[in-house]
């Protein structure tokens, strides 16, 4: 992927690190982080849209457009803007990845 | 049955915390269920973890109110029945009973309430434009939520663009944050904002910070421009500027400025939909051109055992709020038999509050014409991935003249945020159409559930509940 990370951390800097992966790639956020800031932070979306595929990344971030949902690895969704990181939680954000690796 | 249910509170910001607070003082405890996972609602909202940041630098000129407001809470706490992460996303009509649907923490429960009190704030108003959906485009809201909340900013570069107080506001944080603030981009023309001295006789205090963080980003050397109207998001999968027309003494000029983040808003529309789903009268509200569950002063509405507070009933913002929530438990208490509600002082606070509002409102205007110049293949519904040119040829060719109609016929407003983020746009089409006012084109009725939850079949299958 190279899309940039869209969000720019300012404050808890040196908060102990989260390990997380993001697919299937390991990526660190930081404790306090919800899904979205972690996985924002180091990549450019959360998932691709239904019917068009188009790239999205949250928009009101308080729980209310359902932008946000990010599929987890084990299939079921979490609402990235208003859900905490924890530690080992998997992520796919890159649908392509996921059907390259069902054709495998 | 009635004797044992307790008043329930959905929300706990500004007004939520005030109306439990007054019912704890009266000798009740209430229930109060906050969506949140900390109490402090959306305006101050607090942070997962504490990140070592003072009150001042989090809240700015309101960091006293919101540590008092925190305080307040913290010390009802232990006599309430707080349960947050918890939706509520059905109310019982009054043929069916008093009785909430919620989710908490991932299991479904009913919940009875003696009487209701709602307070279920605001969410940013928006409109759609070419690349509105565009990774690094964030509400104005949420731009603000990332550094409160979080500690982020959306970008390194940012645009903020819109209309309403929030837009300056913002910018000057991100300022303050180290970001780099392109520009502030005000959709509303420089003329409006001659109201402002009127506002200053009665709010000086507002009209004072206002003009501080103008000028403040002036001497940073960020670009303020008036009468903008947006032409596209430069960029396909992450912003990487915005073309943009605007007003000058000779005509239009059209510029693009790099960025690679964009917050735009146009001030907040009130989240309603438990209130319609409880049953509640409505009414259409010009100003904000919007509907509002019918209210008293006090808070009141339609249904005897329902009381509607803070923006969820009206936009007022964070002060009013706290008047209102207070003002509907005054009610419930009153309505009870338990106490007169006495409550002349708060009463008129909040009509002077609500009177700085029309002002504020002349100020920083709704952009009225804005879908004229947006150009039809852009997408109206971000859930649903519908054009502003399918919700047209819906409208024509179902002669459609009131909104849920056009919701059946073109999916519009029946995603997964149920019109939050199109309604606007979407009554705005409607009734630019029919060539009728705002509420012409009726109300959008709420579906339960409000918001999407999950479904256990079995235990074991999930599925996703839409309507």
């Amino acid at each position: 992927m190279s899309m940039n990370p869209l969000l720019r951390r300012r404050y808890r800097l040196d908060e102990t690190l989260v390990p997380f992966t993001l697919n299937g790639t390991a990526q660190t956020g930081r404790r306090g982080d919800t899904v979205l800031t972690a996985i924002l932070s180091v990549s450019g979306r959360l998932r691709q849209s239904e019917f068009t595929g188009e790239n999205r990344a949250g928009f009101c971030l308080i729980g209310a457009c359902q932008d946000c949902y990010v599929m987890t690895a084990q299939g079921s969704r979490v609402r990235a803007c208003s859900t905490a990181l924890l530690a080992d939680m998997a992520f796919i954000t890159d649908l392509g990845a996921v059907s390259e690796t069902a054709h495998d | 049955m009635t004797e044992s249910l307790q008043p329930v509170i959905v929300g706990a910001g500004p007004a939520g915390i005030r109306a439990a607070e007054r019912l704890v003082r009266a000798g009740l405890r209430p229930i109060v269920l906050d969506e949140g996972q900390r109490a402090g609602g959306q305006i101050y909202r607090r942070p997962l973890i504490d990140d070592g940041r003072s009150y001042r630098s989090r809240y700015g000129s309101e960091a006293g109110k919101a540590r008092r407001l925190h305080e307040a809470f913290e010390a009802i706490l232990p006599a309430i029945d707080y349960r947050p992460e918890t939706l509520v996303w059905n109310v019982s009509t009054p043929e069916r009973g008093n009785q909430l649907d919620v989710l908490l923490a991932g299991v479904h429960r009913q919940i009875g309430f003696s009487q209701l009190i709602l307070c279920t704030g605001a969410t940013d108003r928006v409109l759609p434009f070419p690349g509105w959906t565009t990774p690094g485009v964030y509400t104005l809201g949420a731009s603000q939520t990332a550094l409160k909340a979080q500690g982020c900013t959306i970008g390194d570069r940012v645009v903020f663009m819109g209309s309403g107080p929030l837009l300056y506001l913002v910018a000057w944080q991100y300022l303050k944050a180290g970001a780099r603030v392109e520009a502030v981009l005000d959709t509303a023309p420089v003329t409006s904002k001659r109201h402002l001295l009127t506002l200053a006789i009665h709010a000086p205090r507002i009209v004072a910070l206002g003009l501080s963080y103008g000028l403040q980003l002036q001497l940073a050397g960020v670009k303020i421009r008036y009468g903008v109207r947006p032409e596209a998001v430069l960029g396909t999968s992450q912003v990487e500027g915005l073309r943009y027309r605007r007003r000058t003494l000779t005509g239009e000029a059209v510029e693009s400025i790099a960025c690679d983040a964009l917050a735009y808003g146009f001030a907040l529309r009130p989240e309603t939909q438990l209130a319609d789903l409880a049953g509640c009268r409505f009414r259409f509200n010009g100003r904000d051109r919007v509907w509002l569950p019918e209210r008293d002063a006090l808070g009141r509405t339609s249904r005897s055992d329902v009381y509607v507070a803070g923006d969820g009933s009206g936009i007022a913002g964070a002060d009013a709020s706290e008047i209102s929530g207070e003002l509907a438990a005054a009610a419930l208490l009153e309505d009870t038999g338990r106490a007169l509600a006495d409550a002349a002082g708060l009463v008129a606070a909040r009509k002077a509050i609500l009177r700085q509002r029309d002002i504020l409102e002349q100020a920083f205007p709704f952009p009225d014409d804005w879908l004229e110049t947006v150009p039809d293949e852009t997408t109206l519904c971000r859930c649903e991935e519908i054009t502003i040119a399918e919700g047209r040829r819906a409208i024509a060719a179902g002669s459609i003249v009131e909104i849920n109609r056009l919701k059946a016929l073109s999916r519009v407003g029946m995603g997964r945020c149920q019109g939050r983020m199109c309604s606007a746009a979407a009554t705005e089409l409607l009734s630019g159409a029919c060539g009728t006012s705002a509420g012409e084109v009726g109300r959008l009725r709420a579906q339960a559930p409000v918001k999407p939850i999950p479904l256990g079949f079995g235990g074991s299958v999930e599925a996703e509940v839409r309507s």
